[in-house]
């Protein structure tokens, strides 16, 4: 079935490695993201027309355009434009942020305005201040419903960055076709073996994850 | 009044949730055209019991019969059975993604496979007659409370059940709009309908009873006709029930 | 930009472009028919079957599309399923799909209240009438936002399909890169046609989404 090829040499310990980039690419886009998305959240909720009609803007794009095409324009079309190259997990990272950023501002945006008037009212009619309020009241009730789902954009991250390999990173789905091609004669049937092995880590990376997202949602709501 | 048709036989039903008893050794017989008001502290099994009465919620011991037919809610023909009963809910419970008309005439037709000319000119008299024919192409979220409930009567009413149960019908309402559906229902009581009402509006429930059930800790505590039930309680639980709609001045 | 060079291209984007819409749609609608046949497998409980169904949706809502694709077109032809891409498109993006779709439906079961559906069993229908006529719609209807999402979501993710040599938008600017060094021309004839393909899908989602919550929450 092709899995034998896995236990040759270090092509397992290769195959991990691979992993590890597509991981790194994600948890580091998924931290500018945070932070991005919270200002950009709260940017938003202030509802302000110019910072309003700029974000619809940004938001849609986000929403519209696939992330590869992302990636390509700042890939190869940043590369052309400016004359700067920028390394292909540069690129990876400034896209994964992008819109990152977008769907965490949204999400923060979310929860800022499902609190409801009443929790701000109750708070002062007990006499808290202003800050009072948000640091007791208000930020707690957000975390809880941000915790989850932040954890849950990672796993998203997770899965969209198989597709660096498009511009050339080397991570794991582009070791698995090395492997395949490297063993070709030996075992024909690699292809099965190693994208099998591929899905089910990419599987067991997300899958635990996604699991504690779901967790957390719930205990909290 | 017992010289009229049997419909609705109740033999020895038992009804529990793990357990918990709600309803113990219940037997009642209802004859056509009479209106059974059921009345009783909350918790008392009062709305289970009608719940049983369409297969709703399965028995755990007794027998059910409507026309001699036994009601069995795992049984292929509880379909048909519930169609000879209609049931009110206290959350009205119109299918929110249909309009008025729609609600109305969706049973009969899907269900009793009516043609659907005839059952619309019915549901159009129906609703005229509880005041609701321009309403007829609105959704369920446009109309208050009062008037929900009086489709969801005209609802069942078209369904021409054999025997009508009213679940706490006003209960969730405001009260300015409990009296326009209790009338919808004194109109039905005039008609010689059968009907087992559940209700806390006991003014209403003296002016149109025939019987009046007191039901109690899953028990039928009495089984009088009002007068003697509201006048004259036989038993210190239903005074002492019925004490506590009474004010007393300062 | 060289305007002659964008009106070279046009025709292969243009193909691209249907070559795409058919692909996806046809995966939509897939999504669609595994998305309720799974749903209403976990919303019944049937016994097995629903267990399935679970093991289904979280092995591919935890993995890439890219990675199924990969899965699906290299690596079951060993096993003798062998499919051509197009068809290999279809069922990734279906498969995919269907998961979300599973989870998006369910929770929309799940929200119907249960005095909906004693209200539909008091006038006598059967589950087929019930399901069909009062639950299903309704779940529907509350989850449009989401399902509208999904359909977005998976539109976009045909542009993986160029990772099996599908002639898709992706591939077709991916090859005139690579042939021509046209980059800017290659790359905003992709930006557009993305545009074509998705902004309808977009604007016309908001307006379904509004039209469905006012039908039902006013």
């Amino acid at each position: 079935m092709g899995f034998e090829v896995l236990l040759k040499g270090t092509n397992f310990i290769r195959l991990l490695q691979g992993l590890w980039v597509a991981l790194r690419i994600s948890l580091i886009s998924v931290g500018i993201s945070i932070v991005l998305g919270i200002i950009l959240g709260t940017l938003m909720s202030l509802k302000k027309p110019v910072i309003t009609a700029v974000s619809r803007v940004y938001l849609e794009i986000v929403r519209i355009m696939p992330q590869m095409v992302l990636l390509f324009i700042v890939f190869f079309g940043f590369s052309k434009a400016m004359g700067l190259n920028l390394p292909a997990e540069a690129s990876a990272i400034i896209v994964f942020s992008f819109w990152g950023t977008a769907e965490m501002g949204d999400l923060v945006r979310g929860c800022l305005i499902s609190i409801p008037v009443i929790q701000y009212e109750s708070s002062y009619a007990l006499g808290m201040s202003k800050t009072d309020t948000f640091i007791h009241v208000i930020i707690p009730q957000i975390i809880r419903r941000l915790i989850p789902l932040s954890i849950n954009l990672i796993t998203r991250m997770i899965k969209t960055t198989s597709l660096v390999m498009m511009i050339g990173i080397v991570e794991v789905l582009k070791v698995g076709q090395q492997i395949i091609e490297a063993n070709r004669k030996s075992s024909p049937h690699a292809a099965f073996g190693v994208f099998a092995t591929v899905f089910l880590l990419y599987f067991l990376a997300c899958w635990p994850i996604s699991r504690l997202s779901k967790y957390l949602e719930k205990r909290w709501s | 009044m017992s010289t009229e048709k049997e419909i609705l036989k109740v033999e020895h039903i038992y009804k529990k949730f793990e357990d918990l008893s709600v309803l113990e050794d219940i037997s009642l017989t209802v004859h056509e055209g009479e209106i059974i008001v059921i009345v009783g502290p909350s918790g008392c099994g009062k709305s289970t019991f009608l719940r049983c009465l369409n297969g709703l919620e399965e028995t755990s011991e007794g027998h059910i019969f409507l026309d001699g037919e036994a009601v069995n809610p795992l049984s292929k023909n509880i379909t048909a059975i519930r169609q000879k009963i209609g049931m009110v809910f206290q959350s009205y419970d119109l299918f929110p993604h249909k309009t008025i008309l729609e609600n109305v005439i969706m049973a009969p037709v899907l269900v009793q496979k009516r043609k659907k000319d005839e059952v619309k000119a019915e549901a159009l008299k129906l609703l005229e007659r509880v005041g609701l024919s321009s309403k007829i192409n609105n959704f369920p979220r446009q109309l208050s409370g009062g008037q929900k409930q009086r489709v969801a009567i005209v609802r069942a009413l078209i369904m021409h059940p054999e025997v009508l149960l009213f679940d706490e019908v006003t209960a969730a309402l405001d009260p300015e709009m409990v009296r326009e559906v209790l009338d919808v229902m004194l109109d039905l009581a005039k008609q010689k309908r059968t009907m087992l009402i559940v209700t806390h509006e006991m003014a209403f429930a003296r002016a149109v009873a025939d019987r009046v059930i007191f039901l109690d800790g899953g028990h039928i505590v009495e089984d009088s006709d009002p007068k003697q039930f509201f006048d004259s309680p036989r038993t210190e639980r239903a005074r002492k029930f019925l004490s506590t709609f009474e004010f007393e001045e300062k | 930009m060289d305007t002659e060079v964008l009106r070279s291209y046009l025709p292969l984007f243009r193909e691209a472009l249907i070559l795409t819409v058919r692909i996806g749609w046809f995966g939509i609608a897939l999504a669609f028919a595994i998305g309720i046949i799974t749903s209403a497998l976990l919303h019944f409980k049937v016994p097995v079957l629903s267990a399935v169904a679970k093991v289904y949706i979280e092995l591919f809502r935890n993995t890439p599309l890219l990675v199924q694709l990969f899965f699906i077109y290299y690596g079951l032809p060993v096993l003798g399923f062998q499919v051509s891409a197009e068809w290999c498109g279809i069922a990734g993006l279906g498969l995919l799909g269907g998961s979300y779709m599973a989870e998006t439906i369910r929770s929309g079961l799940d929200a119907v209240p249960l005095s909906q559906t004693e209200s539909a069993l008091a006038l006598g229908m059967n589950k087929r009438q019930l399901f069909g006529s009062i639950v299903l719609p309704q779940a529907f209807s509350t989850s449009v936002p989401a399902l509208v999402a999904n359909v977005i979501f998976l539109l976009k993710e045909t542009s993986m399909f160029s990772a099996i040599s599908l002639m898709d938008l992706m591939f077709t600017a991916k090859d005139l890169i690579g042939l021509y060094y046209d980059t800017t021309e290659a790359l905003f004839l992709l930006v557009i046609f993305y545009v074509i393909m998705l902004l309808p899908v977009s604007i016309a989602g908001s307006f379904i989404e509004k039209k469905a919550r006012f039908r039902i929450f006013g």
